[in-house]
């Protein structure tokens, strides 16, 4: 098994640190640097509950490993939030609540996140098409389709 | 998860050394699928070489000969170049397929080919614009045409210490157009049952098609060409009939399996329909 050492920011923080070869960037965020924000659901890409953004690209960190971070920015959905303040899309989701067990709602908001980035007037069928890698076995999405219209508004108004 | 080495070399040379050397020595490029293999254990690795340090992988490019694709350029950004210059309509679409948006942002075109899953939406594409796969090894390197890449499910020609260094694809005339589609019992995040890529240039002033591709995914150990298909329809003037006979004769090149996504019988039946409705959208796009 072999160490490799990486230095990468998370959030804004710069972290140098010795990861295994064989981590995940989930396993790191989560083990190593206690961001336990980001989820594990299906561990093999399918279910989006893992999703952070890297480099500003939402990707699956079950998928990357996590020496494959050296030099690379990652956000993870702890950080969103300014010193305790909401972004329009988390708070989309509380006011529409787009949500019930919470389990999926990191990487709904890094997938919201990065999908207003780029697209920042969605149809709904975009929003549909652009969050199918993301599961929610609660909400049957409506809400969920819901609270991004809303936070699209929300930052267009911003 | 085996217990890997890894490295990410930033030179092409450097990445061919590595590979070279004796052991079970795996390119990455996106990752989706090779992580999730070595997760599982069905495949194994004694070092991962990481390709995205690599300038002229990442490059993706085109000029009045054609474009060419570095082997760890994603899919989202093979959907976004190919969108903005236009041409090869069907792989914009096939390439905006690949798993969700996360996948796409990750996964490159050269990785699916590699992984030469039957059912990779990419592949019919590639292979109706007359894809080319370029390989680089320490000995030197080899120009495939991508319809000679494949050697079975999972499995291409590639040798130890070979890689896909890109695809060029020439510039397709003024009078062609592309499709590609498959059928997915859901709208998104799906394996293709059966998938269909046709491409036609078409003679305006006659209506004769000059030129015709056809490849199906899904439907044999590897991605196939309908030749027979292809041969009719090429001095044939195109029309809603030559579209059905032509839709008619792709069934006979695929040899599909019964299994879990659907049956030998119902997979032919897609892609007779699935010619058929990718041609006409090509006639469409002549219009």
């Amino acid at each position: 098994m072999s160490k490799k050492q990486i230095k990468t920011t998370v959030n804004g923080v710069e972290h140098e640190i010795l990861v295994d070869s064989t981590w995940t960037l989930l396993e790191t965020l989560r083990d190593q640097l206690k961001l336990t924000g980001t989820k594990e659901g299906c561990s093999n890409g399918n279910c989006g509950a893992c999703t952070v953004m890297v480099d500003g690209k939402s990707s699956c960190s079950c998928l990357v490993l996590a020496p494959e971070v050296n030099g690379r920015e990652v956000t993870t959905v702890e950080g969103l939030a300014d010193h305790g303040h909401l972004t329009p899309v988390q708070d989309a989701f509380v006011d529409n609540s787009g949500l019930q067990c919470g389990f999926c709602t990191p990487g709904f908001m890094i997938a919201t996140t990065a999908l207003l980035n780029d697209n920042p007037h969605p149809t709904e069928n975009e929003i549909r098409l652009k969050l199918a890698g993301n599961l929610c076995r609660c909400t049957g999405y409506d809400k969920i389709v819901r609270s991004v219209q809303d936070a699209a508004d929300r930052l267009s108004k911003a | 998860m085996p217990n890997f080495d890894y490295e990410a070399p930033t030179s092409l040379s450097s990445a061919l050394e590595l590979l070279a050397r004796p052991g079970e020595n795996r390119p990455l490029a996106g990752g989706t699928d090779v992580i999730d293999q070595l997760k599982s254990n069905r495949r194994n690795a004694d070092l991962v070489v990481d390709l995205k340090r690599i300038p002229e992988l990442l490059n993706i490019d085109s000029d009045d000969s054609g474009l060419t694709v570095g082997s760890a350029v994603s899919c989202t950004e093979v959907h976004n170049f190919t969108a903005e210059i236009g041409g090869f309509a069907a792989l914009t679409e096939s390439s905006e397929l690949v798993g969700s948006v996360h996948i796409q942002n990750r996964a490159s075109v050269g990785g699916n080919i590699c992984n030469a899953a039957p059912s990779a939406d990419t592949i019919p594409s590639l292979l109706i614009h007359e894809a080319v796969a370029h390989t680089a090894s320490a000995s030197g390197g080899r120009e495939i045409p991508l319809i000679d890449f494949f050697a079975g499910p999972g499995q291409t020609v590639l040798e130890k210490g070979e890689i896909l260094k890109e695809l060029v694809l020439p510039a397709p005339s003024a009078n062609t157009a592309s499709a590609y589609l498959r059928f997915i019992p859901r709208n998104e995040m799906d394996i293709a049952v059966a998938g269909v890529g046709s491409l036609i240039e078409v003679d305006p002033s006659t209506n004769v098609v000059t030129k015709a591709r056809i490849a199906l995914a899904s439907v044999a150990p590897t991605p196939v060409r309908a030749y027979v298909a292809e041969e009719f329809l090429e001095g044939t003037k195109i029309d809603a009939d030559a579209i059905e006979k032509t839709a008619d004769l792709a069934v006979g090149s695929a040899v599909p399996i019964t299994d879990v996504r659907g049956s030998a019988e119902y997979r032919k039946e897609l892609i007779r329909v699935l010619t058929k409705r990718t041609l006409t959208i090509c006639l469409e796009r002549l219009a």
